[in-house]
């Protein structure tokens, strides 16, 4: 072994020219799509059509996003998106700390039949038609509470939470018990605030998931306009648009109010701005809550 | 009194297990706050994961919602018969399996190979600015993706197709949306490009933990770059590839959903449609549940074996164990 070392200066050169190559190229990928994306929404539609917009508007136009805020279901399914995220953002927060407060408790006499019930929903589903019926069944087909009631609580995040809670040093408790607090008084007072980092990736994960999600609404609240959100009608323009030509006809429908703003966006505009509208938020809350879900993960990854 | 009553019976129960804590009255008194803190809970997940079980009856009958659930005709198998016959289902088994398939492998190998190449970068800044775009699709939803992935492929003007023909590649640009032999890389593809940073993550963690020590050992014993790579990181984080690999294993059938359902149209829904959306198509767009219920079932039913068989290798190989 020892003959084969060498000063491998030369090879150290060109690995590292290419490796940041390698990530710049990956950069620009994940990158430019989305700048495209916004150039595009930000160009004029029919202008659009003639192609070649790559990272800038070549006419600048507000018009896709007035066809989309003004009056229109556009403004509105946003509104119940925002609305949807806000609570079971709020729901899960609450209710999946005080669960897992509860299961990190070692003298809690139910503590492990509950772990294994909710621990099992991880790896089975009932699936599509059955929840359908239970949905249905409850009442809660073309309600707004379809959208918050039945994601209140994941075993996954309950896993994690209740990983950080067992790291936290047990003398919290019991200087608190000894000041005569119940358990519930420990949780409002004592746990809950010194769960804000975990917290942190949770609310992300969440908040995530129900701004993404279009299904709930496409199977339970189709038929109902006011209660659509704003991925399930990026969804329908997508469907729509066959074959992904752009289609000026079609566009006037799902935009906005039929005002004569429409001759001027396609299909193509409308939805590379919805697509924006829809990134936003994302983008906006993303750079402020990284530092806190890989530390999330990693305690997720993290076995019973 | 009824209380007292499953206390004492659930006392009984554990008096036989010596490790359990033993369930007295005192101690539920004790702790009631905890139950009124977890019991609710215990009873939503019971109704919302566990009662639509039952649901899976369904596929044993042939269901009509018109009558109640027990003035059904029961069929027994009849449905589960005229799914593997039903050339449609075969065609969508087919479809699901290769695709998860595909990115089953594609992930793990671009994940690992990123991860690698992103550890033996010095500089911080460039290493954190680089993460942090390869995350950021990760938190798109598939709409605003696929919507991203039909612009980018379009054959007028989509990125992928003007630098294919500018690259000399291909010679006129390409309909890749419309040839069905195309779509399960274009899966595939986007697949990578959305969740490559993210899965990048876990196999971060576990290099870092890798002891410094052992790559100073091998330094001495003149490995170099690669040899390092190969005998220290890859076996540093083999036993974080094997939990996810088992994990995704038992996600076998999940060969993604909206990709296929939106990108999936016309010519190449020989080979977009999956399970998924057979279940959608026949439950939800014809009501026939009983079909529908017994294809999720069928999927449901390969989930489970394939998670049990994963964890027994994992279990014979020595490796850490999911359940």
């Amino acid at each position: 072994m020892i003959n084969q070392r060498k000063p491998v200066r030369i090879g150290d050169v060109v690995f590292n020219t290419f490796n940041f190559v390698f990530m710049a190229t990956l950069m620009i990928v994940t990158l430019y799509p989305f700048l495209n994306t916004l150039a595009i929404s930000f160009n004029n539609g029919v202008d659009t059509l003639r192609g070649g917009i790559y990272l800038w508007p070549r006419e600048f136009s507000l018009q896709n996003y007035k066809a989309i805020f003004i009056g229109g279901n556009v403004f509105h399914a946003f509104l119940v998106s925002v609305e949807r995220t806000v609570l079971s953002t709020l729901a899960n927060l609450f209710l999946t700390t005080m669960l897992s407060f509860t299961l990190s408790r070692k003298e809690y006499v139910f503590r492990k039949p509950i772990t294994i019930i909710f621990v099992l929903t991880m790896y089975f589903n009932a699936g599509i038609i059955p929840n359908y019926f239970l949905i249905k069944n409850l009442h809660l087909l073309n309600s707004f509470w379809v959208y918050v009631l039945p994601s209140m609580i994941a075993a996954f995040n309950m896993i994690v939470i209740r990983t950080f809670i067992i790291g936290i040093p047990e003398s919290f408790v019991e200087s608190a018990r000894i000041d005569g607090a119940g358990d519930f008084r420990i949780f409002m007072q004592v746990i809950f605030p010194l769960c804000k980092p975990v917290l942190a990736t949770i609310a992300l994960f969440v908040a995530v998931g129900a701004w993404n999600t279009w299904f709930d609404t496409f199977l339970y609240c189709s038929s109902k306009q006011n209660l659509s959100t704003l991925q399930y009608e990026l969804m329908k323009l997508l469907s729509s648009t066959q074959n992904f030509n752009s289609n000026p006809a079609l566009a006037a429908g799902v935009g906005a109010n039929s005002q004569t703003a429409d001759t001027m966006v396609t299909s193509l505009s409308i939805r590379a701005a919805i697509t924006i509208v829809a990134a936003v938020p994302i983008i906006v809350v993303y750079p402020f809550l990284q530092r806190y879900f890989v530390v999330g993960l990693n305690v997720g990854g993290v076995k019973e | 009194m009824a209380n007292n009553v499953t206390a004492l019976a659930d006392n009984k129960l554990q008096g036989k297990k010596m490790t359990g804590h033993k369930i007295t009255w005192n101690t539920l008194v004790k702790q009631k706050q905890l139950i009124f803190m977890s019991v609710p809970m215990l009873i939503y997940i019971l109704i919302f994961s566990y009662v639509p079980i039952w649901g899976w009856l369904m596929a044993f009958q042939n269901y009509k919602p018109a009558k109640g659930f027990f003035e059904q005709k029961w069929v027994g198998l009849q449905n589960f018969k005229y799914l593997f016959k039903d050339d449609n289902f075969i065609r969508d088994f087919r479809n699901t399996i290769s695709m998860s398939f595909i990115n089953l492998i594609l992930s793990y190998v671009t994940a690992i190979v990123l991860a690698l190449l992103l550890n033996e970068i010095k500089n911080i800044f460039f290493k954190r600015t680089v993460q942090t775009i390869s995350y950021l699709p990760h938190f798109l939803s598939w709409v605003i993706v696929t919507g991203i992935v039909a612009t980018c492929l379009s054959t007028e003007g989509g990125i992928v197709n003007i630098v294919l023909v500018k690259l000399g590649i291909i010679n006129s640009p390409i309909n890749w949306l419309s040839e069905g032999k195309y779509f399960w890389g274009i899966v595939g593809a986007t697949n990578v490009w959305k969740e490559l940073g993210w899965n990048t993550i876990i196999y971060l963690g576990a290099i870092t933990a890798i002891d410094p020590a052992l790559y100073e050992a091998a330094g001495l014993d003149g490995a170099g770059r690669f040899k390092k790579m190969w005998h220290v990181t890859l076996p540093g984080i083999k036993a974080t590839f094997v939990v996810l690999l088992i994990m995704s294993i038992g996600h076998v059938m999940e060969a993604g959903f909206e990709i296929q359902y939106l990108l999936g149209k016309g010519p190449v829904l020989d080979w977009s449609e999956t399970i998924d959306i057979y279940v959608i198509k026949y439950g939800i767009n014809q009501f026939n549940y009983s079909l529908a219920t017994a294809a999720g079932i069928f999927k449901s039913v390969i989930a489970i074996i394939m998670l049990f068989l994963a964890n027994n290798v994992a279990k014979r190989l020595g490796e850490e164990r999911l359940i």
